[in-house]
């Protein structure tokens, strides 16, 4: 491995200077984070006075998961997110496979409609799904949430562009072996195409566990709201402003992607890269 | 394969991903430009074919103008300054300073949060009084108590600042992407040169991350006009829709007002918005696939 230098990167009171900043930025850019993890781990007394002998606590979280049925609003998050990623990760295969590899008529036409979405998503056009979900009689279900978002134009993109990297002669090998274009597509295809797979599930995931708007519109009970959306319930009606409880739940609904994203980090980061720069 | 069995097959692959497509993509765009035609529908009077009568009342509508140039402000507030920042973190975060990996932890971390969970922790920190902004510029540096986000004045700015420190990070990815991909040779030949830190990044770097830069342009237009998550938590488009922003009032309109004609209508200058962005995106596609 080579370890040449970089002529070109800070040096002496350049480089000092630039790490300061660096790190004043990067503190700056946490400190909103650490504010809500004081408040959350404190007693409310705590809430806005920094004593560095204030005493650890878990009681906000404990208040926090009692006052709203947050158990079902992780179970229909879960359920929301798997149901989409499955849903995606088999129809934008498919579609792009073909996308790839099949000369069918009017292929290029139909692959500019699927690219419209790219641009004008779901997130947008509320009133009009809205008015769907309601004909269609789902309103308030954790499918309604999903529907819009199953068929991803960004994922056929990204898998189409992988499976054209794929090289020709390994497909043609399968098939004069008398495997079926499925079995060309989960053999050969699929696994070639893992780490895409990978960037997409985690990006999938993410934007799913955080989306808002749309579950907001479409769900009105427990049984079907995801946490973003009983997260706003929960700190818009029932606390007033006890921030401590309010932080508390808050770091909740965003603990399981904040673990994920501390534990793989790099994949994260690569995952988004891979994603963006397709 | 025969020509006709490829027919079937590529259609066949294509199909149940087409139709949900059609369904929630492309019959929702044209279904709105066709509703936005026609009145609103109420409970005993269908709803009828008015012509542009949903438009017209939309530039009488004093709301929705100040709406349009409060996104337009936004837009200008968040794009220029979260494309600087990711520049700015993806230099830092690529090169060779102490501690790069908490640098990077640090930039990125409020890109995977939720954006309603981010904007809770920001309407406790704007909190008048108690929060942390009021304990900093009252407290610590004596300045007069100020509502950050119950004045008309600074509410959008406070929004902003969220938008950006949401945004930066994830743009930055995209840059240093993009500066992994520089060759050092040109580093290099710029010291050689005896150009200068400054130089070379104004005159290297910065034209070869033109095409991130460009993508990572389109990205923020669509986000500064997609994104409402915050307000919804924050201000619900307050005071008297000084942070109001077009597809909050569209959601107010729609679900707030149940003017559904009225929404379609606006729905449609927002997607004229986001069009014109696609097609910059298209063309810069293509020339993308040039480069490959």
């Amino acid at each position: 491995m080579s370890t040449r230098r970089n002529p070109m990167e800070p040096q002496g009171l350049g480089h000092a200077l630039e790490t300061l900043g660096a790190w004043v930025l990067a503190l700056l850019w946490i400190l909103p984070l650490a504010y809500a993890f004081w408040t959350a781990f404190h007693p409310p007394e705590f809430a806005t006075r920094f004593d560095p002998l204030a005493p650890l606590s878990l009681q906000n979280f404990v208040n926090a998961w009692n006052a709203a049925p947050f158990a079902s609003y992780f179970v229909n998050t879960i359920i929301l997110v798997t149901m989409i990623l499955a849903a995606q990760l088999v129809l934008c295969t498919l579609a792009a496979y073909a996308f790839a590899r099949y000369a069918f008529f009017g292929r290029d036409v139909l692959f500019m409609l699927v690219l419209v979405q790219l641009m004008i998503m779901p997130d947008v056009l509320i009133v009009e799904n809205y008015r769907t979900m309601a004909a269609l009689d789902l309103t308030d279900t954790i499918t309604a949430i999903g529907l819009p978002y199953m068929a991803s134009a960004f994922g056929i993109f990204l898998m189409r562009q992988t499976f054209k990297t794929v090289p020709k002669e390994l497909d043609e090998a399968a098939r004069v072996e008398g495997a079926s274009a499925l079995q060309v597509l989960l053999k050969v295809y699929v696994p070639l195409a893992r780490p895409v797979y990978v960037a997409f599930g985690l990006v999938s995931v993410s934007y799913h566990w955080n989306n808002f708007l749309w579950p907001l519109i479409v769900t009105n009970s427990v049984g079907s709201r995801p946490l973003t959306v009983g997260l706003q319930v929960f700190s818009s009606t029932d606390q007033g402003i006890d921030w401590s409880i309010i932080t508390a739940a808050t770091l909740m609904t965003s603990a399981p992607l904040l673990i994920a994203f501390l534990l793989f980090q790099r994949q994260f980061v690569q995952s988004f890269m891979r994603a963006g720069i397709r | 394969m025969n020509r006709f069995s490829v027919q079937i097959h590529g259609w066949l692959l294509v199909l149940p991903a087409a139709v949900l497509l059609a369904a929630f993509t492309h019959y929702p765009a044209v279904a709105t430009l066709l509703h936005s035609f026609y009145s609103t529908p109420k409970a005993n009077r269908p709803a009828v074919w008015v012509g542009l009568e949903n438009y017209r009342a939309m530039t009488q509508d004093p709301v929705f103008w100040q709406v349009l140039g409060n996104n337009l402000w936004f837009a200008l507030g968040t794009i220029p300054a979260s494309i600087a920042l990711a520049m700015l973190m993806a230099t830092w975060v690529n090169g060779k300073l102490h501690g790069r990996a908490f640098l990077r932890l640090a930039y990125f971390t409020p890109t995977i949060l939720p954006m309603i969970a981010v904007a809770n922790i920001w309407l406790f920190f704007y909190t008048p009084t108690y929060g942390l902004l009021e304990q900093i510029t009252v407290d610590l540096l004596g300045l007069p108590s100020h509502n950050w986000l119950g004045t008309p004045s600074t509410v959008l700015a406070c929004l902003i600042v969220v938008t950006v420190w949401k945004e930066a990070g994830f743009f930055m990815i995209f840059y240093l992407a993009a500066l992994q991909a520089i060759p050092p040779a040109l580093a290099e030949a710029a010291a050689i040169e005896g150009a200068s830190r400054w130089t070379y990044f104004r005159r290297v770097v910065f034209p070869l991350l033109m095409p991130t830069t460009l993508f990572v342009l389109v990205n923020a237009v669509i986000n500064s006009f997609r994104l409402v998550d915050h307000i919804i938590v924050m201000t619900r488009g307050g005071p008297d829709n000084a942070s109001s922003l077009l597809l909050y009032y569209i959601y107010d309109v729609a679900f707030k007002f149940w003017d559904s004609s009225y929404a379609s209508a606006l729905t449609i200058v927002l997607l004229a918005i986001l069009a014109s962005a696609a097609i910059m995106q298209f063309a810069f596609l293509e020339k993308r696939t040039h480069y490959q």
